[in-house]
């Protein structure tokens, strides 16, 4: 740490040019933010009027200007001071008062952003030890002791606790050893590492994670919150796995996923509220008829190279959207549909406290004391259920043919097509199963939420699912489930700051891409292996001689 | 020469000496521009057949045609399995000619599947022979014995592939990261695991050193006498050719200038003119050569 | 025939805007090969400029109406291509040379922040402005006293509209400018060896595609009078089956794109229904992808092998 700062001591600092590029960057600020900032316009009873912020635009120009300031002071050798300087300003801004609640949360994320770079011109483990301050700061307990124990508290906790081990662990690797400064490849060969590690850490994390998925209902910390929260990761981490098919697997970038989601929701609560049909024979009906609009959709638009087809399938998301806001007798336009029934436990019983269907009910099936909170733990199990299951066929179906010639596709169609494989069956074949997997997640969330309408399947919808897939790492299963979590479970915690949450969402898109553009967990595994290869090049002994028997133990687990 | 097979319209039975591949008036136009412009020729199997030609012949051109990339303006593309099976090359859909009529090929510009495994390349190379074990992925899904056991096959022929061209060491590495020669050879053992007839090679030997090409050479000829395929080569090194061809077809500006032998391409005088030049200087284009005799070198 | 002249007019007026958005669209695509995703939202904050200056040079006192456009103009187009700058320096130039999808989901990513961006500082109302250029030309009238009216504010969108077009077809042509940005279009690496300032050029080609759609926005405002936070990603992707329409690449065919959107619009709407005029032009984007994917006036592509 300290060689860094002394061998630019002596090194004057280029103030002109450093606080020319400081002015630039304020002055773009300033353009950008006089007239959407500085003005706002205002309802008023004669009509539209307009107030000025100008506090605001000159906060905003600063807060550039410091911040554009402490970067090139970094890049100048003098990572040390403005690291200490940020993490004060980090600190003073969290309890000082700014004009607005909004330039409070740039300040502090400027200054978060700032000593993270300082950090990494120092070396990594000082990177790291920041980061993992950071992170066991925000999330531990010390700002809600009074409430109950929930979940949430748990997981918050504990991950703050992880934090802080690692922190003092790195902390004092930082200041014994005198690593050297990150660069940006440094640091996505580092993040490289983790993917594989975290790769070959889901072999267990997995079905831990998957038993821990399991009890959780039961658990003393799970209440109807917790177990709601579930259900929405899980719907997400489902819709997340299904578009990875097409997305991760076969590199068709599909911008209208949400589509098949609203066929597949569509479908269940008219086919319920119409033929009053339950949900175990609507549920593949649902699918069915997801994976035929798919297979509509696609046969046409599958051929069209990358960014034409990202852009038909965008529209197409549109069209059915617009299709069930206008047909008004069909759907109920923008009222949406109402009343879908819930889901029975099998066909067998009933959730409600008095069945009106003519089967039993649950609890008394059973022998319970009634509990709404029944139902919601069999839409857990249920959403858990399918989730696996795309999960199930995904790890399954990259082994197989299929598969393989989803991922040869993405990787290079034309030399695909002089292999023999049909293209388009190839793509179509994905495209009808990532919807088929879509009206699954649509027609449980018809059930679960016992209404729907057109406002539920947005374009914006459409990007989460994307983002979570992208963000992970395309092909990632592991990388879907981080992903999800974070793209959906953070803004959860985040309720107070509701109106920011998509502002966040679209920024986090943008950086999460400029810092790593692969993906978080971007890793591939081979899908098969020949016997006795790690991977390295050195040829082992007796592979020659191996000869055919070696083969039946040369399938990758 | 071979223009007595090349005018015949009725094709003979099929024996030892009838041709594995008949390219009768090929013609290829892009707009105005005529790439390929009425060439005729066979090729026959258990036989190399280069195709040779300078740069922008139209040699690729007749490739992308016969492997259903372009579809050709006008011509007919007969292709006659050894078991008298007849594919028209030219009326099928491009994945149609490796699938059905057993026609493999590399490219001029390495198109390897860069991120998977060498292994996983060759799988996909015996894609529906393992789709069609697999149930169409339902039995595969199911894992069902008699999928497992035709993935055993593909392993072992995958396996062999490898060893042949010397990449069994590097069976899980990544393909994108092989050397440049393994990934020719990478390309050459993918297409043989299609299980092909005809061998269609686009500059196989681009880029490789004196050494890498003799093993090209061996390993061609290992094909053609081993698996008894025919082998269509498209080279512009000539001792590969020389070495290698039974039969050598030159192209120049979309026509076919000359066609036979090694041996009787090489002394002849239209070929000489256009594109040998010189007998030492044999692989400078003409130009290149006028200029070097201009310099006085 | 008189309804179908006045469906005309106001098609032609609704072309010129989409036609407008479409060259941003065709700059992009043609010289850095992406769907800018968040250009409908930069056409979307050079509405909200436009309105916002309205409101200012109301306050202040001008009332003249062609000054009022004039400064409006001015402004709008300064202000956005900020934006577009900004937009291209954060957002795409680190990812230029990532993998295909990377720089399209930070374009998702943008237009998303700006869509909320905006929509948190200005409000989620609709903002509506009295008109600001009334009246107009009668050109003829039917025996049921229907009248054909071409208004002035049609007349200054049309006139504009095609005085830009010219302009910039001479910057294209004509300037330094131009030629670096057909050169960066063929191949970026060899026009950077030859000395073009690469970065530069592609800056710029964001800054003028800002400044149209800026324009459009404008005329957006006057036309309808009312705009929201969410008027980019619709127009956004109308104008983009525009651009593909025309010819992705080709500058001339993004502005007839949009003329034969706002015509297939405003027909749809007068002689069919008005809720699915969407779905028919989303329905002409995928049938002219799958029957002539090089556009009307683009070149056609041949698989390269």
């Amino acid at each position: 740490m300290t060689a860094i700062s002394e061998s630019a001591a002596g090194r004057a600092l280029p103030w002109p040019s450093m606080l020319r590029e400081s002015g630039l960057a304020a002055f773009v600020a300033l353009l950008l933010t006089v007239p959407l900032v500085g003005f706002r316009t205002v309802d008023r009873p004669t009509g539209l009027g307009i107030s000025t912020r100008f506090d605001e635009v000159l906060a905003a120009a600063a807060l550039v200007f410091i911040g554009r300031l402490g970067l090139c002071l970094v890049n100048e050798g003098r990572a040390l001071l403005v690291m200490v300087l940020s993490i004060l300003a980090l600190a003073v801004s969290a309890f000082v008062g700014f004009p607005t609640e909004a330039l409070k949360v740039i300040a502090m994320g400027g200054a978060f952003v700032i000593s993270l770079r300082a950090a990494m011109k120092i070396n990594g483990d000082a990177a790291i030890t920041l980061a993992a301050v950071y992170v066991a700061l925000f999330l531990g307990p010390w700002l809600q002791l009074g409430g109950g124990v929930t979940l949430w508290l748990v997981a918050k906790s504990v991950i703050a606790a992880a934090a802080l081990a690692v922190a003092v662990w790195r902390g004092l690797h930082a200041w014994r050893k005198h690593g050297a400064p990150v660069s940006l490849a440094d640091r996505d060969k580092a993040m490289d590492r983790i993917a594989v590690k975290v790769q070959q850490a889901s072999r267990f994390l997995g079905p831990v994670g998957i038993a821990f998925a399991l009890i959780f209902p039961f658990l003393p910390i799970a209440d109807r919150v917790s177990i709601d929260i579930g259900i929405l990761l899980l719907t997400y981490i489902m819709l997340g796995w299904g578009l990875n098919i097409v997305v991760g697997l076969a590199g068709l970038l599909d911008l209208g996923y949400v589509a098949f989601y609203a066929v597949g929701a569509y479908s269940y609560a008219l086919l319920a509220t119409y033929f009053g049909w339950g949900f175990w024979i609507c549920l593949p009906l649902a699918g069915v008829l997801a994976a035929l609009s798919g297979v509509l959709l696609g046969f046409p638009v599958l051929r069209l190279r990358g960014d034409y087809f990202a852009i038909v399938t965008l529209g197409f998301g549109e069209i059915i959207r617009v299709i069930l806001i206008n047909w008004y007798q069909f759907t109920g336009g923008p009222n949406g549909i109402s009343g879908i029934p819930r889901p029975s436990f099998f066909g067998l019983a009933e959730f409600n406290r008095n069945p009106t269907g003519g089967l039993p009910s649950f609890h008394e099936m059973f022998g319970l004391e009634f509990s709404s909170l029944h139902r919601i733990i069999f839409l857990y199990y249920l959403i858990l259920a399918l989730a696996l299951v795309v999960n199930l066929f995904t790890l399954r179906v990259r082994k197989l043919p299929m598969g393989r010639a989803w991922e040869a596709l993405r990787e290079d169609d034309i030399a695909c097509s002089s292999l023999g494989i049909n293209r388009t069956n190839m793509k179509l074949g994905a495209f009808a199963i990532a919807a088929m997997f879509g009206g699954f997640a649509g027609s449980f969330f018809a059930t679960r939420q016992g209404f729907i309408s057109p406002e539920s399947f947005t374009f914006i919808e459409s990007a989460i699912i994307l983002a979570i897939v992208v963000l992970g790492g395309m092909g990632s299963q592991v990388g879907v489930v981080v992903a999800t979590f974070i793209v959906i479970g953070l803004p959860e915690m985040f309720r107070e700051l509701e109106q920011y949450r998509m502002v966040a969402f679209g920024m986090g898109m943008v950086l999460i891409m400029l810092w790593r553009p692969r993906g978080l967990l971007a890793h591939r595994d081979p899908t098969i292996r020949l016997q006795g290869y790690g991977g390295g090049g050195t040829p082992a002994a007796g592979t020659a001689a191996a000869g055919g028997e070696a083969i039946a133990g040369g399938r990758a687990k | 020469m071979t223009d007595a097979i090349m005018t015949t319209a009725a094709l003979p039975l099929p024996n030892a000496t009838t041709p594995l591949l008949a390219v009768e008036h090929l013609t290829m136009r892009f707009g105005g521009l005529v790439a390929v412009n009425d060439v005729s020729f066979a090729a026959a199997n258990r036989q190399i057949t280069a195709v040779i030609g300078p740069n922008g012949a139209g040699k690729t051109t007749l490739f992308n045609c016969l492997t259903g990339f372009y579809s050709p303006t006008i011509g007919r593309l007969t292709l006659r399995h050894p078991d008298g099976k007849t594919f028209l090359l030219e009326q099928m859909p491009g994945y149609r000619i490796s699938q059905k009529a057993s026609v493999a090929r590399t490219f001029q510009n390495i198109r390897l599947f860069g991120g998977m495994s060498v292994l996983e390349n060759l799988m996909v190379a015996q894609h529906n022979k393992l789709q069609n074990a697999s149930g169409f992925t339902i039995a595969g899904l199911l894992g069902l014995p008699s999928y497992r056991k035709a993935e055993q096959q593909a392993v072992d022929l995958a396996r062999y592939w490898l060893s042949r061209v010397r990449l069994l060491d590097y069976a899980d590495w990544q393909a994108g990261n092989l050397p440049y020669g393994a990934q020719r050879r990478l390309e050459i053992a993918r297409a043989m695991c299609t299980e092909p007839v005809l061998l269609c090679l686009d500059e196989p030997a681009a880029g490789l050193n004196p050494r890498e090409s003799g093993e090209l050479a061996d390993l061609l000829t290992f094909i053609r006498d081993e698996h008894g395929i025919g082998v269509l080569l498209i080279e512009h090194d000539m001792s590969v050719v020389m070495s290698i061809s039974d039969h050598v077809v030159v192209l120049d500006y979309g026509r076919k200038i000359a066609d036979g032998t090694p041996h009787e391409v090489k002394n002849d005088p239209a070929v000489i003119r256009a594109y040998l030049g010189e007998e030492e200087d044999e692989e400078l284009p003409p130009e290149v050569a006028k200029d070097l005799e201009g310099k006085g070198v | 025939m008189e309804y179908f002249l006045q469906q005309l007019i106001n098609g032609l007026t609704l072309g010129a805007i989409y036609g407008l958005i479409a060259i941003g669209y065709t700059m992009v695509y043609g010289i850095i090969g992406m769907i800018n995703f968040a250009h409908g939202e930069i056409y979307m904050i050079g509405a909200f400029i436009a309105v916002i200056t309205f409101l200012v040079l109301g306050t202040v006192g001008i009332t003249w109406v062609p000054l009022m456009l004039l400064v409006v103009l001015i402004m709008a187009m300064l202000f956005t291509a900020v934006y577009g700058w900004t937009i291209e320096r954060i957002a795409y130039r680190p990812l230029r040379n990532s993998p295909r999808l990377a720089p399209l989901i930070s374009a998702i990513g943008m237009s998303i922040f700006l869509q909320n961006y905006v929509q948190l500082l200005q409000g989620a109302r609709v903002k509506p402005l009295p008109p600001v250029v009334p009246g107009g030309f009668s050109l003829m009238e039917r025996a049921d006293g229907f009248v054909v009216q071409i208004s002035y504010l049609q007349l200054t969108i049309i006139l504009l509209t095609v005085a830009l077009m010219y302009g910039f077809t001479q910057i294209i042509q004509r300037t330094e400018l131009g030629r670096a940005q057909r050169a960066c279009e063929q191949d970026k690496t060899m026009a950077g060896l030859l000395g073009v300032n690469v970065d530069r050029t592609i800056s710029l080609t964001f800054v003028m595609g800002a400044a149209l759609a800026a324009v459009a926005g404008v005329m957006v405002t006057l036309y309808y009078g009312v705009i929201d936070f969410y008027i980019g990603f619709l127009a956004g992707v109308k104008a983009f089956t525009a651009a593909v329409l025309g010819g992705i690449g080709s500058l001339p065919g993004a502005m007839l794109g949009g003329l034969f959107i706002g015509l297939i619009e405003a027909f749809w709407s007068a002689y069919f229904t008005i809720e699915y005029k969407d779905v028919a032009t989303f329905s002409i984007l995928v049938l002219v992808l799958i029957f002539r994917p090089s556009g009307l006036l683009g070149r056609p592509e041949i698989e390269k092998v």
